[in-house]
């Protein structure tokens, strides 16, 4: 029983290229009012309160699950290939790579977990 | 080396004729080693690099956002104490430099599509306009619905 092995290549590509489009449509708009224009005074600031009860909509919850989990893997992969062309750190591949897929995982566990306690 | 009687023993060319020796396997060619730094000094290269670091400042936001839910998990002071210390210039300088970081990310994201995928219409090419520019307008109108919930929530 000859079988060619799988790559599992396309999985981490899809998740890279889906987290690209996340990454390039919500977080510019997101870092831009939470970490320059509300702090600078641009914008006003936001209430706990009004927040919270934006934050109790599950599709808020959806949209910040989305905004945070697929980003990651997008980063892992990306940062992953940087340090193999760029840096040529090849000798390193598992470490960068349980490195970088880790980040992701536990911060999409640790986004999952604070917006279903919210 | 062999004694009278045993059969000679097999020399490899090399010994016998100072030619390089046989080998089964094939050879390592030698490749000039490539600098770590093979990509300054030609734009095209520090573009690419600077396109791929963007990555860092996706991490970069999303790590921003996940201290805010936390932040907001913990409570009204717990987010006061956030936001207090989003004001501090350093974060500033960073959010800003990660903001540009973004804008590169999603500029040239748009960009890459139309490369990526070569769509044809009646035998010719959908020009690559068409492809980047509804991305580009969908990147506007989303950033303008967060902005207008953000300031909705604010208000």
């Amino acid at each position: 029983m000859s079988q060619v092995k799988a790559s599992n290549e396309p999985i981490f590509w899809t998740l890279f290229s889906a987290g690209g489009v996340v990454a390039a449509l919500l977080l510019p708009i997101q870092l831009l009012i939470f970490g320059l224009a509300a702090p600078l005074g641009w914008l006003p600031g936001v209430s706990y309160s009004s927040l919270a009860v934006l934050m109790h909509s599950p599709i808020t919850r959806i949209y910040f699950f989305v905004l945070c989990s697929l980003p990651l893997f997008h980063f892992a992969h990306r940062f992953r290939y940087t340090l193999y062309d760029g840096l040529q750190i090849k000798h390193l591949n598992e470490v960068v790579f349980a490195g970088c897929y880790g980040a992701a995982v536990v911060g999409t566990v640790v986004a999952g977990w604070l917006l279903w306690r919210m | 080396m062999s004694s009278a009687g045993q059969a000679p023993a097999i020399q490899p060319a090399s010994v016998t004729a100072g030619a390089p020796a046989y080998t089964e396997f094939h050879p390592r060619w030698y490749r000039r080693p490539v600098s770590t730094y093979w990509w300054m000094g030609n734009w095209p290269y520090v573009k690419f690099i600077l396109r791929e670091l963007s990555s860092v400042a996706v991490a970069w936001a999303v790590a921003v956002t996940l201290f805010q839910l936390a932040a907001i998990n913990g409570g009204t002071s717990s987010y006061a104490n956030f936001a207090q210390h989003m004001r501090s210039p350093w974060l500033i300088v960073l959010n800003a430099i990660a903001f540009a970081f973004l804008l590169l990310h999603s500029i040239t994201w748009f960009n890459l599509a139309p490369k990526a995928m070569a769509v044809r219409l009646q035998g010719k090419r959908v020009p690559a306009i068409l492809i980047s520019g509804p991305q580009f307008l969908a990147w506007l109108a989303i950033s303008g619905f967060v902005l207008w919930m953000y300031v909705r929530t604010a208000s």
